[in-house]
């Protein structure tokens, strides 16, 4: 039987990056059909009724939905090919453990930044930079977080550099000055295809916020 | 051998999950219980620097922390008496359903730690949550999230129903009606009688006087 792999998401969705990323890593064929989440498809509410959220990834018609899971998944069916998480239990307990930190600390850290001003942003900046510091030296010297080979917490973060120009224009700071080797372990994941060509540029993403910021009334 | 310890607390439901998955598989550890909240040991700090929470499985040495990584990290060491189905896509739903119960756990939290609006707030989505677990986890007439023995998310769903009925009682609302919630009450039911959660629940009076003290003394805090 053919696979057919489908791939609800929406273009500047950290969480759709990932998968993209996985998918392009195991060189999967799959539609990809982005969604108008003011708008949201019967085929999304269908597949994820639970949260009726992006990303879903749809395999021969039986949904997966929350973006780490969905890696797992696509590691674990297309084991043949880039394996994403080690095979040694300890270090899988590692990366998961950090993959669990980027979305519960980095991701709404870095909400806040774009989100907020005034106190509220200062402070969340300043936690936001903290997180981001400690995450860099779980990195230390190595090229990826990996090891030597692109890994699940290599792809569990990577998004976010498509979303940096975001935080550092919105909260106004550098975060190369801040975490030079994340920057420089951003630049080396990029030179990767199936990083590149799945997140999208940082400039579309900001003006994308600021128009998001706009409809909010966030200034 | 190497040697397995946990550093928990008695009330947690979270570092009861663990334990429940030790026992399941029957593997030997060290307990080792965190005076909380404020008396935690340096080894817990050493073991756990970027969250200084409880529960930490330490194995031979060397720490996990967060409760469903510490789990999936026990099913695989040990493989016996499985957590999680063989098949991808199952064990891909099973994870979907203990991280949705697991990102509601802090509402329980909540519930005790709180009143007025901010409490019905966390109650409400508590209750949305319920239906959710109601309408779409347990279909197909399971005893239980595994089939016929439990596995990963049956644990992480009993730790929060169990903490429920501790914290309704005085915290507020009626949150759980049994005859609202058929299919989760007969899940609760049938995980009250495994022998390995049965004979390691906490004591409910216990935990009740617990949870009263530290609420009086947050919502005292809060008024100073």
């Amino acid at each position: 039987m053919a696979e057919e792999v489908v791939l609800l998401d929406f273009w500047p969705s950290l969480f759709g990056m990932r998968s993209r990323i996985a998918l392009a890593e195991k060189g999967i064929k799959y539609e990809y059909k982005e969604e108008d989440l003011r708008n949201k498809s019967a085929l999304l509410l269908q597949m994820n009724p639970v949260h009726k959220k992006i990303p879903v990834l749809i395999h021969n018609g039986k949904p997966v939905c929350e973006s780490l899971i969905q890696v797992q998944y696509i590691d674990e069916v297309w084991h043949d090919k880039a394996p994403l998480l080690p095979s040694d239990p300890y270090q899988k307990a590692t990366v998961r453990f950090w993959a669990d930190y980027i979305d519960k600390k980095i991701y709404d850290l870095g909400s806040r930044v774009w989100k907020t001003k005034g106190e509220e942003q200062a402070t969340a900046k300043k936690e936001f930079i903290e997180s981001l510091k400690l995450i860099e030296k779980e990195l230390g010297d190595k090229p990826y977080f990996g090891g030597e080979s692109f890994g699940y917490v290599d792809v569990a973060f990577i998004p976010f550099y498509s979303w940096f120009y975001d935080y550092e224009k919105c909260g106004n700071f550098s975060i190369e000055a801040e975490c030079p080797k994340l920057i420089a372990w951003a630049k080396r994941c990029m030179q990767k295809e199936s990083v590149a060509k799945s997140l999208p540029d940082q400039q579309k993403v900001y003006d994308f916020i600021l128009q998001m910021k706009k409809h909010f009334g966030i200034e | 051998m190497d040697e397995v310890k946990l550093f928990g607390f008695w009330a947690s439901p979270f570092s009861r999950r663990v334990i429940w998955a030790l026992k399941l598989k029957g593997v030997e550890y060290e307990y080792i219980e965190e005076d909380l909240p404020y008396n935690k040991s340096d080894l817990l700090l050493q073991y756990n620097p970027v969250h200084k929470k409880i529960p930490v499985l330490v194995h031979g040495g060397k720490p996990i922390a967060e409760s469903l990584v510490i789990l999936e990290y026990i099913d695989e060491v040990w493989p016996h008496n499985p957590l999680l189905p063989k098949d991808a896509y199952e064990r891909s739903v099973a994870r979907f359903w203990a991280k949705f119960i697991e990102e509601k756990s802090h509402l329980i939290a909540k519930l005790y730690r709180t009143d007025g609006e901010e409490q019905q707030e966390a109650a409400k989505e508590y209750f949305e949550m319920l239906e959710v677990l109601e309408e779409h986890a347990l279909i197909g007439g399971k005893k239980f999230f595994g089939g016929d023995e439990i596995n990963m998310v049956d644990i992480a769903f009993c730790s929060v129903a169990h903490w429920l009925r501790v914290v309704e009682v005085f915290a507020g609302p009626k949150i759980f009606e049994p005859h609202k919630f058929p299919r989760l009450n007969s899940w609760i039911q049938n995980l009250k009688s495994v022998p390995v959660i049965k004979d390691n629940l906490p004591d409910t009076d216990k935990m009740l006087a617990l949870l009263k003290r530290w609420r009086e003394m947050l919502l005292a805090s809060k008024s100073s």
